[in-house]
């Protein structure tokens, strides 16, 4: 049996900023975007007004190709908040244009058994309302 | 160079009633344990000149996360302080101790009260615990750090945690039965402290037949909340010589940060924070992991005392699982005895000032039956996960 966990009634959403918006409003555009230092191209995440590399100023939003990799999982099964009911998946994913470039997000469309860490995946948006895309992820061929 | 902490030692150590749920004020706490660790320096409250305590007041948390700020207790205790520190963003929950440490070595207080008051047994109730940030109601977003983690129902250090776990048993092969140990040792000790809160015993069995909290953490990877107060004095080297107690010295202390503080932008998922503490206590110090008798590791949850273990260098870096397998290296007649009082996964959750508190009370032999045999000269307290990392090196030599 192949059980994949639920998937959320409610979620709580980000506060969206001048700062964050490109992140949490460009799945609307289907695109996963991360700002990037034009000096040195680094993309830098959580957005940050420098950057961490160069220290340069002149930082974009830019997409990626919403490939990464599984670094790690948890499959939750403590209830933490109201209409988010367990088991769900939370996982760190590296995005592939990058080391280092990270998120957590949570892994859908793949039953637990079927987890690997390392296991390449993809982004897909979760429509949640306010305009907030969210990035979650789905196993993706190798 | 001077290794500075060293002008600092510890006089006297005080601990409140510790209970799950006691329905108590967190500031009588408090006050119990303030004024039981200033008798035991010998002291009396006019010669209190430093208060140090984390996370302070004024600190949002899950309910009873902070029982006591520093201005409750100048306040309620009437104390004339020259010097004093408190609030979250230290080097865990131990760097309001090495803060004090550096107070007293540069002349700014000469004994400085540290405490550190929970109270969230009671005040979370019989309910299920609520995950950090999710208590803002209907129209509440997300900000800060917590935007990153809460859309994704990762509301708790339970789950950030759990998956460093994870990814620690995909590098080396840990196992769920070696993970235990840290739990069954804590036990095991927790036995032995009349004031531990689980003392019952606890097997294999019970432990991985327990519901599951986040893989690969099940209920006995998790800590339990407690009401409690626990305090320690931190006093000049020089002025302590004639007080009531042999003091404790304090050889080194770590409070290093050199990767990114998060529970996931961390560069290698198998360490924490905690790495970098441990790597600065060594660099000031000619002892060795080899000389430490007794070992006292946060254990908010399992994982993260198997990876203090690692990072203070009682085992190589990954060799965490085959080191605790079995138990007996960390038994309190082992190799190097672990978490003696029961750790917080037993004893209840102090929030690392147990361990402290603990390596005290084994430094100066006063553990009673969990008492490490063959008079313990040198102990290690450590504090922290994710983001936060802290550890004291102590010796009574």
């Amino acid at each position: 049996m192949t059980d994949e966990p639920s998937r959320p009634r409610s979620r709580i959403l980000p506060l969206v900023t001048p700062e964050n918006e490109h992140f949490w409003r460009g799945g609307a555009d289907g695109e996963l975007r991360f700002l990037r230092c034009r000096a040195c191209r680094t993309f830098v995440h959580p957005p940050a007004p420098v950057c961490p590399e160069c220290l340069s100023f002149d930082l974009a939003p830019e997409a990626v190709s919403g490939r990464a990799e599984l670094l790690t999982f948890t499959e939750n099964h403590q209830p933490w908040i109201p209409g988010f009911d367990p088991p769900y998946l939370v996982a760190i994913v590296e995005i592939e244009e990058q080391k280092g470039l990270r998120l957590t997000t949570n892994l859908v469309n793949c039953a637990t058994e079927d987890v690997r860490i390392g296991m390449p995946v993809r982004v897909v948006f979760e429509d949640v309302g306010d305009g907030v895309h969210l990035p979650l992820f789905e196993p993706a061929e190798d | 160079m001077e290794i500075l902490e060293r002008r600092a030692v510890i006089t006297g150590i005080g601990q409140s009633e510790v209970g799950r749920r006691l329905h108590r004020d967190p500031l009588a706490l408090t006050a119990e344990a303030c004024l039981a660790a200033i008798d035991d320096a010998g002291l009396r409250r006019e010669d209190i000149n430093g208060l140090s305590t984390y996370p302070g007041g004024m600190v949002p948390g899950a309910p009873g996360f902070t029982g006591a700020g520093c201005t409750e207790v100048q306040d309620m205790l009437r104390l004339e302080v020259d010097w004093y520190n408190g609030g979250p963003e230290q080097p865990g929950q131990l760097g309001s101790v090495i803060n004090a440490c550096a107070a007293v070595a540069t002349g700014l207080a000469t004994h400085v009260l540290c405490f550190r008051t929970v109270w969230e047994a009671t005040a979370q109730g019989g309910g299920r615990r609520a995950g950090i940030g999710t208590s803002g109601g209907k129209g509440f977003r997300a900000s800060g750090f917590m935007q990153w983690t809460l859309p994704f129902g990762a509301a708790s250090a339970a789950n950030w945690i759990a998956m460093f776990a994870q990814r620690h048993f995909h590098e080396y092969g840990t196992t769920r039965e070696q993970l235990a140990q840290i739990a069954l040792n804590a036990r095991k000790n927790a036995a032995l402290n009349p004031k531990a809160i689980y003392r019952e015993p606890l097997t294999m069995e019970d432990y991985l037949g327990a519901r599951i909290i986040s893989t690969p953490f099940g209920l006995y990877d998790c800590d339990v909340p407690a009401d409690g107060c626990t305090a320690v004095i931190v006093s000049r080297a020089e002025v302590a010589r004639d007080l009531r107690r042999p003091p404790i010295r304090v050889e080194a202390t770590g409070s290093a940060l050199r990767g990114r503080p998060s529970w996931d932008q961390w560069d290698d998922l198998t360490t924490m924070a905690l790495r970098d503490a441990a790597a600065m206590l060594w660099s000031r110090t000619d002892l060795k992991p080899a000389d430490v008798d007794v070992a006292e590791l946060y254990d908010g949850f399992s994982f993260i005392a198997l990876a203090w273990l690692e990072a203070l260098g009682f085992c190589g870096k990954g060799e965490g699982g085959p080191f605790v397998e079995g138990g007996a290296r960390i038994a309190r007649d082992g190799e190097i005895p672990l978490n003696t009082q029961g750790g917080q996964l037993s004893a209840g959750r102090l929030h690392g000032y147990g361990f402290l508190h603990e390596a005290c009370v084994q430094l100066w032999g006063e553990g009673g039956g969990r008492q490490v045999a063959g008079d313990p000269q040198v102990a290690v307290a450590a504090a922290g996960g994710g983001p936060l990392g802290g550890c004291l090196l102590l010796t009574r030599r």
